[in-house]
């Protein structure tokens, strides 16, 4: 079930900012993301970055952690079991997949926010080459 | 062959990536001398009031642009569900875009709930939208409305604090509109007497405060009923030319008059068909 190579685990779990520039050829693409400099990488560039960023996470261990007072530790623990089954649902890597049974038990799907019209994933211009995806995702990268 | 990168899905919402790049845009044109264009702003009246049966929420329509007039006739009296309306101060688009977000979310719950959505739904939800962005979102707001349990009036700050009181006003124009309701507010006016008084605190905003002007509209909020009044009163209206440039016939003598036929022929003519699909 955890078809994740080992490598890619890894990967993702320790970002190193700074060291690899994001451009082609690991070159720094000065159009699109400016002048490189070591303080560029390590403060963020606005105040709401952080928090923007770990907005959902930040309410979710909130609530999980209300949960766990009010009606005990097989609450949260239940939920996440079964948000780990909805994730598990997903198209091929490149691919966008709409997450429907996630939105559903998170209760985010009659809610509209930013997220749903700014930036909608679905309609990026932009797809990861497919062959390096699948081999990224089955770590044979 | 160009090197290929495992791409992340971007992520929705809000993206920080061109902040850097801007920011060092505007400290380039600081430099040389001239700035980066200004948001279009509101420069706003608006105001609000709790009456006998209801609530009634007025506004000017001017929309400036730095020192510009963008809009002379804009509509910042924002549909927030049938019972519900909100007047919006700031900055333009944020005020669009919050109310129309809040709408839906309102309808949403409203479809979930069954019921017809209160006034303090609409607040909190709000609230909480715009302290989540601590105040980049520059959006102050007039909200009111009446729901089951009778006419309710917010003003919401753009940091996310809200205040209830029975008669509120914001925007660049507020302390003239505020001087106008201080002095002649009553508890339980009655409906001609409230929007007159509505209509003098937007005109005293319009008049004393360069970032409102045009036409004033008034929003009247009772149970089961809504009136839109788009506008309530054109209190600056342009100018009528009294004058004339035109000659009239006859004017200039005419001494001679000369007449040239020109005899043309039709040498070639040519159909062009056009693709009206």
């Amino acid at each position: 079930m955890n078809s994740r190579g080992l490598r890619s685990q890894l990967k993702d779990s320790v970002p190193v900012a700074g060291l690899c520039p994001q451009g082609a050829y690991g070159l720094q693409d000065s159009l699109r993301s400016g002048f490189s400099s070591v303080k560029n990488e390590l403060l963020p560039s606005h105040p709401l970055e952080l928090s923007e960023k770990n907005f959902q996470l930040n309410q979710d261990k909130m609530n999980m952690s209300t949960l766990r007072n009010i009606q005990g530790l097989h609450a949260p623990l239940k939920l996440q079991m079964e948000y780990r089954a909805a994730r598990q649902i997903q198209r091929l890597p490149f691919l966008q997949s709409s997450n429907l049974a996630l939105d559903t038990l998170k209760g985010s799907d009659d809610v509209i926010g930013f997220e749903d019209i700014l930036n909608d994933p679905a309609q990026s211009e932009v797809m990861g080459e497919p062959h390096m995806m699948v081999e990224y995702k089955l770590g044979l990268l | 062959m160009a090197t290929l990168t495992v791409s992340r899905p971007p992520f929705s919402g809000f993206s920080f990536d061109n902040c850097k790049r801007n920011a060092l845009l505007e400290a380039e044109a600081n430099k040389v001398g001239c700035g980066l264009p200004a948001a279009r702003k509101t420069g706003t009246t608006i105001c609000g009031l709790v009456y006998k049966d209801g609530v009634i929420l007025g506004a000017d329509t001017r929309a400036t642009e730095g020192m510009v007039v963008a809009d002379k006739n804009c509509s910042k009296i924002h549909y927030i569900s049938p019972n519900i309306y909100c007047c919006g101060a700031g900055t333009a688009a944020d005020t669009e875009m919050t109310t129309q977000i809040i709408s839906s979310n309102l309808e949403l719950h409203a479809l979930s709930t069954g019921r017809l959505p209160r006034v303090a739904t609409a607040n909190r939800m709000l609230k909480q939208m715009l302290f989540r962005y601590q105040g980049y979102i520059g959006a102050a707001l007039v909200l009111g409305g009446v729901d089951c349990n009778g006419p309710h009036l917010y003003s919401i700050y753009p940091h996310g604090s809200t205040d209830k009181l029975p008669y509120v006003t914001m925007g660049s124009g507020s302390l003239a509109a505020m001087a106008v309701f201080e002095d002649r507010y009553k508890p339980d006016m009655e409906e001609d007497e409230a929007k007159q008084m509505v209509r003098d605190a937007i005109a005293a905003g319009i008049f004393n405060d360069l970032g409102s002007g045009s036409n004033i509209d008034l929003c009247v909020i009772t149970k089961g009923k809504v009136d839109y009044i788009r506008p309530h009163d054109e209190a600056n209206k342009k100018g009528v030319r009294t004058g004339d440039y035109k000659y009239k016939r006859g004017t200039t003598g005419v001494l001679t008059k000369m007449v040239t036929p020109l005899a043309l022929e039709v040498v070639e003519e040519t159909i062009q068909t056009m693709d009206t699909s």
